[in-house]
């Protein structure tokens, strides 16, 4: 065996992944990728003593499985790369090379990823990253950020243009990094772990949060209750709508649409505040446990939630309607910041933006969790990879959620009132998660040592692939483009740094 | 143009007229109220995920809290979250909730520099720099300046330059890699200016506590103007803690 098969939230013994020697473990991997129904969620460094391990998780969309293998090497060795044969593995690649200083002879592009606190080369710093240079009198470069003009997270973002085109855009993260993979590890309780994944990335809380503790839950060897699993895919729906209806708003302030602006932002405000209904919280921090839950689902809170949309859904076709038939909108929307099916294909891309591209990838239907299943999840497909797809969907998808959330508050399961205690988690195991939130694909895994304690937690969140696709999207566009051609990437500078 | 008309008639009125007597709706935690009943204290500071709780007598630290909640769940006769949202404080120690204290949060009037009131009370222009938020507090700050919140009413606004800044509100933990550019920002608005902390994790830096990736120096060379809790701030609670800060004395 190559290597083993997995399925979403399943835990394994960490023996039974095979260990590969490295020649073997590359083409084994690359050789999945020439069938476009797999790609690769995960592909990570563990220190293996001395040594370094290598974990390659491989999905199979076709059959909701996930192929894992493994390969053991030294550390600072020289390695023929995974990218040369497959470009989506360059941002896995670049991770091993910053963490372990692995060297790859033929990857494209090996430069620091997100200047981590426990990177071995200290002297890559966080002000001497290596930009792509141009030598020409004709060329000039733009520098943007770390901090930007609005209230958003710091990254900075290097163009080199020919007038107001942009010819190539190189994004350097890495400043929003506070270490939190090492801070599962070190921080012992489970409340602290949970409390980390809800700050992973605050605009998507419930996603992260259940890729957590649906892994915990696969660790611990729970079986999750129906009543945890509706509430966390209604959760997972509900940020759907909040945030895309945010987005929608902010695409509209960037390409000066004031009522657009105005009347979508003020529709998401019912929205989170329902969260604060339900939760107490508007962004939905407390609301997803391992084990339980503090707020359970009922009949009011279904019905109220059915008031909120009954209310919602007129006025957001009304504005709709309006938005995505207006000329002015049109012609900053239509033809921007393209990403090419290939392109999109050739970095792996994941979630919205891949769906955008023409790519059927969406774990909600590859390899269902919780309670989508039961919903048959039809994903929503755009082609032409420009803002204006980048807009449909989300407006398409707000619908397709809302509709997800009636059909489930037709039959709400009933409370489980003595539920088991968590044991604790398996020794020695390997457990993966995978979840579809509002932006993507998000996968965490985790490995145990001898004695169930965790030994090593592995975060990876949709925005790590997603981002070169926006540096791709605003080639040979005008650089006044940017701001809209970002926003309606939206993608998350927290989740990529950890 | 009778289109755009009838959109903004469906939206009805959004703003909140008096932002400082709106209610929350729902279970909002906010300003805790400690009762003197009697529980296992070990155990309640056992639960807390980032060490805000302290004993004799037992107090919760806002500026710790993550406003999980866990320790009203596990104790509800001890300890109860109010939906009072007027949570933001001039000192780190008002932060600090004892046992049996239960009234309304007010800012020092004394540690207010004569020049906030004197220059800032109309227009308060401030920059934002997110140094390893999640995000969260962000979209909040954002939220104080949509069409519910609407501070601008009162002449609060971001900006997006320092130069045109009265001030800098600081969101996350502070990270290593976000140290120089927040000082570069800082040293960059003209005298005199004023410093918040938005969120738990710029004020104590919440979970991330102990993080080697964290360098939360900038902290210890100022004073800081205005403290607010949450995990993220309610808008609620930003909005009125600045007014307050701010108004005429």
């Amino acid at each position: 065996m190559n290597h083993t098969i997995v399925k979403n939230n399943q835990c394994i013994p960490v023996s039974s992944i095979p260990v590969l020697d490295y020649e073997r473990f590359l083409e084994h991997n690359i050789s999945f990728l020439r069938e476009e129904h797999y790609h690769c969620v995960n592909f990570y460094g563990i220190q293996h003593k001395e040594k370094i391990k290598l974990i390659c998780c491989i999905a199979n969309d076709n059959d909701a499985t996930i192929n894992v293998s493994s390969s053991i090497v030294e550390s600072k060795q020289t390695l023929p790369s995974f990218s040369q044969h497959h470009f989506s593995f360059h941002i896995f690649e670049r991770e091993i090379h910053e963490n372990f200083e692995i060297n790859y002879t033929d990857h494209p592009w090996l430069k620091p990823l997100r200047f981590s606190f426990n990177r071995p080369n200290n002297n890559n710093t966080i002000a001497n990253y290596p930009f792509l240079k141009i030598d020409s009198e004709e060329l000039h470069e733009v520098g943007v950020g770390p901090i930007h003009a609005g209230i958003i997270e710091p990254g900075h973002f290097r163009f080199i243009c020919n007038g107001e085109q942009i010819l190539h855009l190189e994004i350097q993260l890495g400043f929003q990094h506070r270490g939190i993979e090492t801070l599962f590890l070190e921080k012992k309780k489970l409340l602290q772990r949970t409390a980390l994944a809800e700050s992973i990335a605050g605009d998507t809380v419930t996603g992260h949060t259940t890729a957590f503790v649906n892994l915990w839950e696969s660790l611990c060897n729970y079986k999750t209750e129906p009543d945890l699993q509706f509430a966390r895919t209604i959760a997972l729906e509900l940020e759907r709508i909040a945030i895309h209806t945010g987005d929608l708003s902010a695409m509209c302030t960037d390409v000066a649409y004031q009522l657009g602006s105005s009347v979508y932002g003020r529709l998401r405000t019912p929205v989170i505040n329902y969260f604060q209904v339900w939760c107490g919280n508007r962004l939905a921090k407390g609301l997803i446990r391992p084990g339980k839950n503090n707020f359970s689902f009922n009949k009011i809170l279904g019905d109220s939630l059915i008031k909120i949309f009954d209310e919602y859904e007129p006025d957001f076709n009304e504005i709709s309607s309006m938005t995505f038939t207006l000329p002015t909108v049109l012609a900053r929307f239509e033809k921007t910041g393209v990403l090419t099916p290939e392109h999109a294909a050739s970095i792996g891309a994941v979630g919205m933006i891949a769906r955008t591209s023409g790519i059927n990838r969406d774990i909600r239907t590859s390899h269902p969790h919780d309670f989508y299943s039961t919903l048959h999840h039809q994903a929503i497909i755009k082609r032409h990879g420009d803002v204006y797809s980048r807009a449909q969907i989300r407006k398409e998808e707000i619908l397709q959620s809302i509709k997800y959330i009636r059909e489930l508050t037709k039959t709400i399961p009933e409370e489980n009132k003595n539920r088991k205690p968590l044991n604790p988690p398996m020794p020695d195991s390997f457990a993966i998660s995978l979840v579809e939130g509002w932006r993507g694909e998000i996968c965490h895994c985790a490995i145990t040592d001898e004695q169930g304690e965790l030994m090593h937690y592995k975060v990876k969140d949709p925005s790590l692939h997603n981002w070169l696709g926006l540096a791709l999207a605003v080639r040979n566009n005008e650089i006044s483009d940017f701001p809209i051609c970002n926003k309606s990437f939206d993608l998350s500078y927290c989740g990529h740094d950890l | 143009m009778f289109n755009n008309l009838k959109i903004l008639y469906h939206q009805g009125k959004q703003y909140i007229p008096d932002i400082t007597k709106a209610t929350v709706p729902g279970v909002f935690r906010g300003r805790p109220i400690i009762s003197s009943e009697k529980i296992n204290e070990n155990e309640l500071i056992e639960l807390c995920p980032t060490g805000a709780i302290s004993s004799n007598p037992i107090r919760i630290d806002l500026g710790k809290c993550t406003f999980c909640g866990e320790c009203a769940f596990t104790f509800p006769e001890k300890i109860q979250f109010t939906s009072d949202y007027k949570i933001a404080a001039n000192e780190r120690g008002q932060l600090v909730i004892k046992e049996g204290e239960d009234k309304l949060m007010v800012l020092n009037p004394d540690l207010i520099r004569n020049e906030i009131s004197k220059y800032f009370s109309g227009s308060l222009k401030l920059r934002q720099v997110c140094a390893g938020g999640d995000g969260s507090n962000e979209l909040e700050l954002n939220a104080c300046g949509n069409v519910n919140f609407d501070m601008g009413r009162f002449g609060i606004e971001f900006v997006a330059s320092p130069r045109h800044a009265d001030g800098i509100v600081i969101t996350g933990p502070i990270t290593e890699n976000m140290a120089e550019p927040l000082q570069i920002c800082y040293d960059a608005i003209p005298e005199p200016k004023l410093i918040i902390l938005a969120g738990t994790d710029a004020i104590s830096s919440g979970i991330f506590e102990g993080s080697a990736a964290l360098n939360r120096n900038f902290l210890s060379k100022y004073k800081i103007d205005l403290f607010v809790p949450g995990n993220p701030i309610h808008p609620l609670t930003f909005v009125n803690g600045v007014l307050d800060l701010i108004k005429k004395r």
